[in-house]
């Protein structure tokens, strides 16, 4: 040893400072690097020098061109010493240093020697450094090499040369491609990592050729793989083959899942883990394929390792997400499937999760959480609850928004615990959070107070305390508007006053703003209130803010009580805190347009026709974390939003109020030239169909777009009206509108076939300029249906016993219905609901794994304002013939009669087909149930079994399709409000800030 | 210069893996993946997963952490920090794997006297080391002894010493194995 390694400072005192390198520097090292050229070469001293090099490159040191270069030809002068490991440092300096191609050439020869050399670490080595730096004119010198040495008989050797084909497939794919004989050889090999490296090239070489993987796959897994890495590599190919080939089989088993499943019961974790997460990733796993998956990954969560725990609940996790948006699956069908199936497969590992929340490890904690708190049931909410609070503290924002729209989500389902939820809510509202955190729990209360109506109160007032202490404007003046519609509703208005005129006295401009539109609506609203709000409206006439003194100006004059300006009392509100009867767009548009004149702008000349309509198109299938179960607050919001549409068109006026919009429904595969959906709004006595066409080809420009729709199945309706679509252009969406009669009240059903008619125009990609002269065109859609569950308005109560026994036992009807063999209870029970298309409450949509039995609780409105509350029990026996007691109760026994006869017609409108054609069997119809019982009385077996054998000629229905639509739909439903819920009040404060000052200035004297 | 990792996407890959001290500085650092372009990224990388599992106590069994749309296994001794890092949807037990494996083999290197000083001491060893388990994010090796192995073949210069060092490797093995088999 020449020199010690370390440079001895005198001020070693602390000896956590002492370091090998201590003081090191580059210049010195490369002045160092001088001894490579000695004649003698010391290889000790070498290969130290090369150490500090190596240190200096991973301490993030740069070497300069000249630098870098200089020291690789040093290095490459190395090459000389027989030292093994100076050879070893020589290598990985070669990789540190990557030279440049023409530098390359001068170490090209030396390691193609060493590649041939008889020590199989130089060998193994040599081909990883040379495959590193090479190029595609060298790769075919050495190729022959290469395709010996993955053959080799020394794993190391084979390896080495395997791993450098991977990378060089990213490169140079022609050449490696060559080689796949001898990749196939050694996927043969006896040696176990050799494998597992042969099997990623091997597969990479091939991952084009569906029938080449299918064929590998179909052969080792036969065979004996030996290393756990090789076994998740195959796990992974073995599942993209399902996936691939599960488009073909719709029916019978899945190729390959016994091999996954015997995957499970591995020695090594890694391969059983990598088994169970393959698994429930399948497209449309079933429940039957579930469970042993669930088994080990439970097994998993009470492992003492934290990695098992981890890996076991982010799967679990992840089961949940994906049946919630069917994320990774491709079929419309599999997303039913795995909505329906996972969160209860899931629901048997609630014991072991819980025990994860007090977990060490932050991570696995939250993960329990938020997987809890979507499987949770009713009776675990108010411990957990208590849990969270514990935890929130330690987490961090983005993690905290995750648990508290989960919570939102739990809250909806369970809207009988909204206390706890809601003073969960605002404890957090009152703790330390950045704005996306607390705009989080802001729109969850706000939520929460629109779906449960119980909850108003206690969450105005929570709300009402935030805004006392709150940071960030936009939250204040959100919640002050929110305030404003709703305050003046409940029992004691007056108790807001306060907190609204502190807002005027305490805050910044903007907020101020808001708080006197605020005031002027509890004003408006409430009578008594009136002459108290002036005074406080007079002071506000005194502010330094300009705007807010309009504001104040503007309402004490249009609401004094002289009523000297506006007409009638209702016109003056009407006028204030009316619906603007135009949309806000084309109000934008024309502002921005009107150039100062002495003509006054004039309201009435912005067109009230909607060019695009943003809400419904805008889907957010990534928006998080929305309830399963959850829909109640989807439609009452986006039938807001329609509303606002249609009562924008004035043909549709007359038609009454808009009962029900139903979500879109695609009329076009995706990725069509023209993609429409339509929206079927249901009224009293008419039903118009929204088609919302999209055009997906640049090239064009489509003119008086309608839809010609043909009527001739459905008998009680006919056509009124049309309302076509001026111009559609390239990717901006617009709406043609068609009107029928229909008999007033009655739900009434039909079948209509459409075609989508228009006029093309070719446009010149490059200016955007269209041709003067058009072709008539036109475009088959798919049918659609008016259902009987159209009709029905997905409303929740929040104590269904109270309301059941509130309703008169006169108008109860009930029945008893066979269905056939089923697959689970849980599958009936989703299909009904979707049948009869109301409202589950109280959580009882979920049924519990393996029970028996099951009662659900159902409530909605029917059309002409009906309530009307379904208790419907469902029994399963041993052969999995299901049976099923319907009790109706609503405010007319007619339509409790109507919900029957739905539910007995369920079957017409579920169409498609089942997969195993389990869903035998039918509803029965209560014209035939008459006879049939009577038959049933004769045999009087008081099973359900035999009730069942009567249905007549059995019929293949299906829930598949219309349960994934209405899973689907939820998402989409919830998605809608929690955006719509945002953006309308946003774009309402952001209008009532623009749109104020010029109503008072056109008003005024 | 790293190999593109991302059209890989079915065989496991490894993104880096990191040997800090107890200050958060670096030891050794070899990363595999083009996701932190340049050396401040790295550093904000490495600043971040050391601050986030700086409380945790990964000093008996390997932790685990996911951020970023990363995640990260670790595992403590003395001043030395071990992690590996995957993309989020890799197998997270071969991650683990992984760490072991490079845990143990610098146990073995360092004769279970693993500590900052002597790491660096036996730097070339430490980067040897890590060589023989990751090649541009592929794992070449998992198994402690073997990687262990092919490192020290090189320590050694006589044929005797090399057998020696064979018996030795095979206790140490020999010893793991019933260590680990005891833990069950």
């Amino acid at each position: 040893m020449a020199q010690p390694f370390v440079k001895k400072d005198d001020d070693l005192d602390e000896e956590e400072e002492y370091s090998p390198f201590y003081g090191i520097e580059k210049g010195a090292v490369l002045q160092e690097a001088r001894v490579f050229h000695d004649p003698q070469l010391d290889a000790r001293r070498c290969s130290q020098v090369i150490t500090k090099l190596l240190y200096l490159l991973n301490q993030g040191e740069t070497f300069t061109k000249v630098e870098a270069t200089e020291v690789f030809f040093a290095v490459t002068k190395l090459f000389q010493s027989k030292d093994t490991v100076l050879r070893r440092m020589v290598y990985l300096m070669i990789k540190d240093l990557s030279p440049s191609a023409d530098e390359v050439i001068i170490v090209t020869s030396s390691l193609m020697k060493d590649m041939n050399s008889k020590t199989d670490m130089y060998r193994a080595n040599a081909i990883r450094v040379l495959c590193r730096i090479t190029d595609s004119t060298l790769l075919t010198q050495i190729e022959r090499y290469l395709k010996q040495a993955i053959v080799d008989k020394n794993p190391v050797v084979a390896s080495a040369a395997l791993v450098s084909g991977v990378h060089l497939l990213q490169t140079n794919s022609e050449i490696v491609k060559r080689w796949s004989n001898e990749v196939q050889e050694a996927v043969q090999s006896r040696a176990a990592l050799v494998q597992f490296h042969a099997l990623a090239l091997l597969h990479q070489i091939r991952q084009n050729d569906r029938l080449a993987v299918s064929k590998l796959v179909t052969s080792l897994t036969k065979g004996s793989v030996r290393s756990p890495l090789a076994q998740c590599l195959l796990i992974r190919y073995t599942s993209q083959v399902i996936r691939e080939s599960s488009t073909n089989t719709q029916a019978g088993e899945r190729p390959f899942f016994d091999y996954l499943e015997s995957c499970l019961r591995h020695k090594s974790e890694m391969v059983v883990f990598e088994a169970a997460r393959a698994i429930t990733e399948l497209s449309g796993v079933t429940s039957r394929e579930l469970t042993p998956a669930i088994t080990v990954l439970q097994l998993f969560l009470s492992s003492s390792k934290p990695v098992l725990r981890f890996a076991a609940i982010r799967t679990l996790n992840k089961i949940i997400l994906s049946s919630m948006y069917g994320f990774n699956e491709q079929s419309r069908f599999a997303k039913k499937m795995v909505a329906s199936t996972h969160p209860l497969a899931v629901t048997n590992c609630n014991i072991d999760m819980e025990s994860l929340i007090s977990d060490q490890n932050r991570s696995i904690a939250t993960l329990a959480i938020t997987t809890l708190l979507k499987t949770g049931n009713e009776s675990s909410v108010d411990r957990l609850m208590k849990q969270i609070t514990n935890f929130m503290s330690d987490i961090a924002d983005e993690f905290k928004i995750v648990v508290v729209e989960a919570i939102r989500s739990l809250c909806l389902k369970f809207p009988l615990k909204y206390r706890s939820m809601m003073n969960f809510l605002s404890n957090i509202l009152r703790e330390e959070g950045g704005f996306d955190y607390k705009k989080a729990i802001v729109d969850s209360i706000v939520i929460l107070i629109r779906d449960i109506p119980d909850a108003k109160e206690i969450g105005l007032f929570h709300l009402c305390e935030f805004i006392e202490d709150c940071e960030f404007t936009y939250l204040s003046t959100q919640i002050l508007h929110f305030l404003g519609n709703e305050g003046p509703k409940t029992s004691d208005p007056s108790k807001y006053i306060r907190y609204i005129y502190n807002r005027v006295i305490l805050e910044n401009a903007t907020v101020r703003a808001s708080a006197v539109s605020t005031l002027a609506k509890f004003g408006a609203m409430v009578d008594s209130l009136k002459p108290r709000i002036f005074v406080l409206l007079r002071r506000c006439l005194f502010d330094s803010d300009d705007e807010v003194r309009d504001r104040a100006t503007l309402y004490l004059n249009t609401l004094g009580t002289d009523a000297s300006v506006g007409g009638t009392d209702e016109d003056v509100k009407d006028f204030l805190f009316g619906p603007l009867d135009v949309p806000l767009v084309n109000l934008e548009t024309s502002l921005r347009n009107y150039e100062a004149s002495d003509i006054p702008f004039d309201i009435n000349l912005v067109p009230k026709e909607v060019k695009s309509q943003p809400l419904a198109e805008k889907k957010a299938p990534g928006k998080k974390a929305i309830g399963l179960g959850a829909p109640p607050s989807g439609p009452t919001t986006v039938v807001d939003a329609y509303e606002k549409l249609l009562s924008s068109i004035s043909e549709f006026s007359s038609f009454g109020k808009l009962f029900k919009s139903c979500s879109p429904m695609e009329l076009t595969e995706p990725e069509t030239e023209y993609a429409v959906n339509v929206v079927k709004h249901i009224f009293d006595g008419h039903v118009v169909f929204q088609y919302n066409c999209t055009n997906t080809i640049p090239e064009q420009l489509l003119e008086k777009v309608t839809v010609f729709v043909d009527a001739s199945e459905a008998e009680e309706f006919s056509e009124v009206l049309t309302k076509p679509l001026r111009s559609l252009p390239y990717d901006s969406p617009g709406q043609t509108f068609v009107a029928f009669e229909k008999p007033e009240g009655v739900p009434a059903i039909g079948k209509f076939s459409n075609l989508l008619k228009f006029v093309v125009k070719e446009v010149d990609p490059a200016t955007g300029e269209a041709d003067e002269e058009g072709v008539e065109d036109e475009y088959q859609l798919e049918d659609l249906e008016i259902v009987a569950a159209d009709y029905m308005l997905k409303v929740g109560v929040s104590n269904f016993k109270n309301a059941w026994e509130n309703m008169d036992p006169d108008n109860e009807r009930i029945d008893e219905y066979g269905l056939g063999v089923k697959e689970s209870l849980a599958e009936t029970v989703s299909a009904v609901i979707d049948i009869v298309g109301m409202q589950p409450c109280e959580g009882t949509e979920v049924v519990p794994n393996n029970s028996r039995s099951h009662t659900c609780l159902l409530s909605g409105i029917f059309i002409g304002n009906v309530k009307v509350l379904v208790r419907v029990s469902f029994g399963i026996d041993g052969s999995k013939q299901v049976a099923m007691k319907l009790a109706v109760r609503s405010e007319d026994p007619e339509i409790s009669e109507k919900i029957h006869e739905i539910v007995a017609e369920g079957k017409s409108s579920v169409k498609g087909k089942w997969r195993s054609g389990r869903w035998i069997g039918e509803m029965i119809t209560r014209s035939k149930l008459v006879e049939q019982l009577r038959e049933y009385q004769i045999r009087s077996q008081h099973k359900w079994g035999a009730l069942a054998a009567f249905s007549p000629k059995p019929q293949m229905a299906t829930r598949r399709g219309c349960l994934c639509g209405s899973y689907i739909c939820f998402g989409i439903c919830l998605a809608h409000t929690i955006l719509l819920c945002s953006t309308l009040l946003q774009t309402l404060h952001d209008f009532s800030g623009s749109c104020i000052p010029w109503n008072s200035s056109s008003n005024m004297p | 210069m790293p190999f593109p990792v991302s059209a890989r996407d079915s065989c496991p890959s490894i993104k880096n893996i990191l040997l800090l001290d107890s200050e958060g500085k670096r030891v050794a650092v070899k990363y595999y993946s083009d996701d932190w372009p340049s050396l401040s990224a790295k550093l904000a990388f490495e600043k971040s997963v050391f601050t986030k599992t700086q409380k945790t106590n990964a000093r008996t069994e390997a932790e685990i952490v996911m951020f970023d749309g990363y995640i990260v296994v670790y595992k403590f001794i003395q001043d030395l920090h071990f992690f590996v890092t995957g993309g989020d949807d890799e197998n997270e037990l071969i991650l683990a794997t992984v760490l072991q494996g490079f845990f143990d083999a610098v146990g073995l290197l360092l004769r279970n006297n693993v500590d900052k000083r002597t790491a660096l001491e036996n730097l070339d060893l430490i980067l040897l080391c890590l060589d023989e388990i990751i090649d541009g994010g592929i794992i070449l090796e998992t198994e402690a002894s073997v990687i262990a192995g092919k490192v020290a073949t090189h320590g050694l210069d006589g044929a005797a010493s090399l057998s020696e060092q064979t018996i030795s490797q095979a206790l140490a093995t020999a010893r793991e194995h019933l260590a680990r088999s005891l833990l069950k």
